[in-house]
């Protein structure tokens, strides 16, 4: 759609934040992983699909990694259904590549545990109830699956050369980061003491048996009931030698994120929760030492160069309407239709200078962070185009 | 009571207006403000001297923030006055903010009297195992705790009751797992007391004493979300209550000026000719700017038409909440709660 100019893009004057350079970024080789990451609703998928086409275009062999896309996204870049598999996406300009790939936690974790383990210890792992509910229908293991993916791709885009750049998704989170903290959890778990009271019988003699040992597992049965006590010790078990594997692999992933070769984009949405959340995202991440390269603000009201307030425009209004029921010459319906427009650019400058004012508090904390600024759209992405517009809007040059 | 066999078993009755239902639960896509409608309910609930408990149980310290108080504790607050009735009598909300832990050391001590129990349980690190490492078990705690509230029973001595409680759920994509985790769970364990306590508490979620309300825009994939959430909590026998559409713009033009708008076709010179008795100047840079916008707009009505056409599609009864202009304060709070009686939800 055609429109005027908008007005400048990283906002009213005093904003102090950088401009956040898209296509830099994705030029530079050595950026192997972007991570996109920021709470539910503000685009995150969006701009992962947007900003990997965009790169592809640019002449990279890029992969994205999408945790739980609409169906309208996988559509609009051509393929009927995303699954765990990366698949080819259609119709890409130049000499790069796109694939697109969609989380599927539980047989990423079924592949985890048939590759890793003897058949007969993976037979009897993945017909356990505990796996079972464990690998699909619990919160959680979504965070930990994220990370076993990205390392799985990144280790075979090493070894054949299959894609110069990896573009990551991040599950919708309770608390931002969870998935950032899947290897330290992990670590937590199997050098605490409770792996040792769930292994207690299957390792023989109770030689670890304290009081509190014994309190704890009384506790726990007098709790769970020796049933399920029972299968979770069995899983635990017959996990115990898999536990080791996740670990060590998890923890390579997150050096790699710590590394330079990947940048974090913090993605937010002009309002004050997603502001909030962004801001948390960004301290955390630099507390982890992980590289940010900057915020992205979708759906941003921008107002046309403006000659009028939105004072102006909404008191031009009320005179207008006023004007209207007391003349008798019959223009009521035209001027309803002006003080209309003049209302809607009323409440649009109103929202605008909100916006403003929220990045530019933002940015008064974190004067550091490079920021792009993408405009709201009247539609829905429907298309390659219309994700190739968001990527011209995400570096500007729309 | 067993859910009836018609093609939506589980639609709470729209003309009982929520009269049973002691559990409201509020979900809705990131960004459609889930957590300001279960305050603006919890407010519109708590009136004519009832009580109401709003819960969060994302540790977000949402509710706090949204009625300008204290961080919460892990203990029933009050919070504010609910929204008075027409002969001025209000009720009140109370807010507890749910932490797995907490509520994981309450649990323990409550059911199983096990206050020294539970601090060796921290030592051995089955408490951070339980809260934070092992998947399912923290979504266990939480609901576990939002039942007991609805269900007060003689074991938590002196503590409240309350006419309704209105919990600020996880988002849609995760309401289903959420609400049913208690589901899978009595799938583990075929017998024993988590067995019963799960039972328990599906029975009550599953029960017409529950309703879940979605909170949309009228936006495409919010939409969609909101219809597959129905679907979803439908296909495992989950009371949907109502959808709630979210921070819609009032329109401002008429149908015919929107048509004409849709095609550029409203007239620059009667535009300007408006603007010049209203004593602005009439720019061209003013003028398309206008027109500009009008068209977007039109594009956006048509597109939230499409929309509200799909939401009224699901069969579910429907609430509407505008946007207020300067955002959501305390004041805007009771607005919207206020709306909300109005339209029938919270009665």
């Amino acid at each position: 759609m055609s429109r005027t100019r908008v007005g400048p893009l990283t906002g009213t004057p005093g904003s102090q934040a950088p401009a956040l350079d898209i296509d830099a970024m994705i030029d530079d080789r050595s950026v192997g992983i972007v991570v996109c990451c920021g709470s539910g609703g503000v685009g995150k998928t969006t701009t992962s699909a947007a900003l990997a086409l965009r790169a592809a275009e640019r002449g990279r062999k890029v992969v994205v990694l999408t945790i739980d896309p609409a169906r309208r996204l996988a559509q609009a870049m051509g393929i009927e259904k995303l699954d765990n598999v990366p698949r080819p996406v259609p119709d890409i300009d130049g000499t790069g590549s796109l694939d697109a790939m969609m989380l599927d936690m539980k047989r990423t974790f079924d592949e985890v545990v048939t590759s890793q383990a003897t058949p007969e210890k993976a037979e009897q792992i993945l017909s356990n109830p505990f796996y079972q509910a464990l690998s699909s229908s619990f919160a959680g293991t979504q965070e930990y699956m994220a990370m076993e993916k990205l390392g799985q791709i990144h280790r075979q885009a090493q070894k054949d050369g299959s894609y110069d750049l990896i573009v990551v998704d991040t599950p919708p989170s309770r608390s931002a980061l969870d998935f950032l903290d899947a290897p330290e959890r992990l670590s937590s778990f199997l050098d605490g003491r409770f792996i040792r009271i769930l292994l207690a019988p299957a390792k023989g003699p109770a030689r670890l048996m304290t009081a509190g040992f014994g309190l704890v597992t009384a506790a726990m049965t007098k709790i769970l009931g020796t049933q399920v006590l029972k299968d979770m010790q069995i899983f635990v078990a017959a996990f115990d030698t898999l536990f080791g594997g996740f670990r060590a692999r998890a923890e390579k992933t997150y050096a790699l994120l710590q590394a330079d070769g990947t940048a974090f984009l913090v993605i937010a949405a002009p309002e004050e929760d997603a502001l909030r959340e962004a801001a948390y995202f960004v301290e955390r991440l630099s507390e982890d030492e992980m590289p940010l390269a900057g915020l992205v603000i979708n759906r941003a009201t921008l107002a046309s160069d403006h000659q009028i307030s939105a004072d102006e425009a909404a008191a031009a209004a009320a005179r207008l309407e006023r004007g209207a029921r007391e003349s008798t010459e019959g223009t009521a319906e035209q001027s309803d239709r002006t003080v209309g427009l003049l209302r809607l650019y009323a409440r649009r400058l109103r929202l605008v200078e909100r916006e403003g004012r929220l990045r530019e508090r933002f940015s008064a904390a974190h004067p550091q962070v490079p920021t792009a600024v993408v405009p709201a759209l009247p539609t829905d992405v429907h298309d390659l185009k219309g994700l190739r517009l968001i990527g011209d809007l995400l570096a500007d040059r729309a | 009571m067993s859910p009836s066999t018609d093609s939506h078993p589980t639609v709470a009755d729209p003309t009982a207006d929520w009269a049973g239902v002691q559990l409201h639960v509020v979900t809705g896509k990131g960004g459609t403000g889930k957590s300001t409608v279960a305050a603006a309910l919890a407010l519109a609930l708590a009136s004519s001297g009832r009580t109401v408990l709003l819960c969060e149980v994302e540790g977000r310290q949402g509710i706090a923030r949204m009625f300008d108080v204290d961080p919460l504790p892990y203990a029933e607050t009050k919070i504010a006055r609910g929204l008075a009735d027409d002969r001025g009598h209000a009720g009140s909300v109370y807010a507890l903010h749910i932490d797995a832990e907490s509520a994981l050391l309450e649990y323990l001590a409550m059911y199983y009297r096990l206050g020294r129990a539970g601090k060796t349980l921290d030592k051995f690190g089955v408490t951070e195992f339980a809260t934070t490492i092992a998947p399912g078990v923290r979504d266990v705690l939480l609901t576990g705790k939002v039942f007991e509230a609805v269900e007060r029973n003689s074991r938590n001595k002196g503590a409240m009751t309350y006419d309704a409680v209105v919990l600020d759920a996880p988002p849609t994509g995760r309401i289903a797992q959420f609400l049913n985790v208690n589901g899978e769970l009595a799938g583990l364990a075929k017998v024993g007391p988590i067995r019963s306590q799960a039972d328990r508490v599906m029975t009550l979620f599953r029960s017409p004493r529950t309703a879940i309300h979605l909170v949309t825009l009228l936006e495409e994939m919010p939409v969609q979300e909101t219809v597959d959430g129905i679907a979803e909590l439908r296909s495992i026998d989950l009371p949907v209550g109502a959808v709630i559409t979210n921070l819609v713009r009032p329109h401002e033009l008429d149908e015919e000026a929107l048509a004409a708008a849709a095609e550029r076709g409203l007239d620059a010179e009667d535009l300007a000719a408006d603007l010049d008795r209203a004593g602005l100047e009439a720019t061209d840079t003013l003028v398309s700017a206008l027109l500009d916008q009008a068209a977007d707009h039109a594009t956006r009505v048509e597109l939230e038409n499409r929309q509200r056409e799909v939401v009224a599609e699901a069969g579910v009864p429907t609430y509407t909440l505008p946007q207020l202009p300067g955002g959501v304060d305390l004041g805007g709070l009771y607005e919207l709660a206020a709306t909300l009686k109005e339209q029938g939800l919270g009665r």
